[in-house]
């Protein structure tokens, strides 16, 4: 497969796939709305994918070797939570941390 | 009551910059085209998705690959449809749209913003909101895009954004649903995902572990609720 083909089937996939995870529920659930565990689901999943996303992402962004211990991207991360919780305002809490997160990783 | 427009302020402010620090990744790990960053805004219309694609870009992933990551990844839109499934009910046309461009901030807007009774009115409302959105996300992609390829800028650990934004949702969510426990689940499904499964397989491992402890609770709560009942009515 060329380049142009490979990038264009890439993106192909990526629209359908992201289109299917937003489809699926209008498609099949319409008449299951109010099942118990559609509804329980409905209600704790999304926070609990958050939370496994951060723990996944956050593992992979930080050095854990000596001598950081994982800090470079810990000490961004709290800087996120303590902002948010401060300011509640999303933008600023994620340029803060990213621009800190920058800063460590080219020092 | 609020414009349309002045309800999509935020996400303005938050998609520009978002869209940008992926154009300007985009530009610097890849060597495609600016072009791509925006037209990957109009079709595929994902801030998490886009920025996974250009680390599986730069691998060049197999595409079933892509596909099970753009599906695991964006799975927590499968859940977000379930609260508007009366709302989007006789859209025609624009109820294809409307599915299309449920993103994190879409959603939060349209499920949060105060409805009437007019249904045709509410869904072409929701139809502009969700359409202002895109442009702001698209504007930003080919923003970052055009300056990274143009503006010499060391953008090391700009893809922190993911990361960041990830930790703001988390928090919200925590205050809308304001119990720890989904939280505890997640959080300890992805550290025995990440220690027991390689690199590839953890999102989706650690989501499945999470649905499955997800279950296990629905079950124990369902079953004391019906345990209840039964007393209740013995």
């Amino acid at each position: 497969m060329d380049e142009a083909t490979y990038l264009a089937a890439f993106i192909a996939v990526s629209a359908a796939a992201t289109f299917l995870t937003r489809a699926i529920p209008f498609a099949f659930l319409s008449r299951h709305s109010h099942h118990p565990f559609v509804l329980h689901l409905g209600r704790y999943l999304p926070a609990t994918v958050m939370a496994l996303l951060v723990v996944i992402f956050l593992l992979q962004s930080a050095k854990w070797q000596a001598p950081l211990f994982g800090v470079d991207a810990l000490l961004p991360s709290l800087l996120v939570v303590a902002l948010h919780l401060w300011r509640r305002n999303a933008l600023l809490s994620i340029i803060a941390g990213t621009v800190s997160y920058m800063l460590i990783q080219q020092l | 009551m609020d414009s349309p427009f002045r309800l999509t302020l935020p996400v303005l402010f938050g998609y520009v910059p978002l869209g940008m620090a992926f154009g300007v990744l985009f530009t610097a790990q890849l060597d495609y085209g600016w072009w791509v960053a925006p037209l990957m805004g109009i079709v595929i219309f994902a801030g998490a998705a886009q920025i996974l694609a250009v680390g599986l870009l730069a691998t060049h992933a197999d595409l079933l690959a892509v596909f099970t990551a753009m599906l695991v990844l964006n799975s927590r839109h499968l859940f977000y449809g379930l609260s508007l499934l009366n709302q989007f009910a006789g859209a025609g046309w624009r109820k294809l749209y409307l599915i299309f461009g449920l993103t994190d901030e879409t959603y939060s807007l349209l499920t949060s913003r105060p409805r009437g009774s007019d249904f045709k009115a509410e869904q072409s409302v929701d139809l502009r909101i969700t359409f202002y959105n895109q442009c702001y996300w698209v504007v930003g992609c080919a923003l970052g895009a055009g300056l990274g390829s143009t503006i010499e800028f060391d953008s090391t650990g700009i893809e922190f954004a993911l990361v960041a934004l990830f930790i703001v949702l988390m928090i919200e969510q925590y205050k809308a649903l304001q119990q720890q426990l989904p939280l505890w689940i997640g959080a300890s499904s992805a550290g025995i995902a990440v220690a027991a499964l390689p690199a590839a397989n953890q999102l989706i491992g650690a989501i499945i572990l999470a649905t499955g402890v997800l279950l296990i609770n629905y079950r124990f709560t369902y079953q004391h609720h019906s345990e209840a009942k039964g007393r209740g009515h013995g």
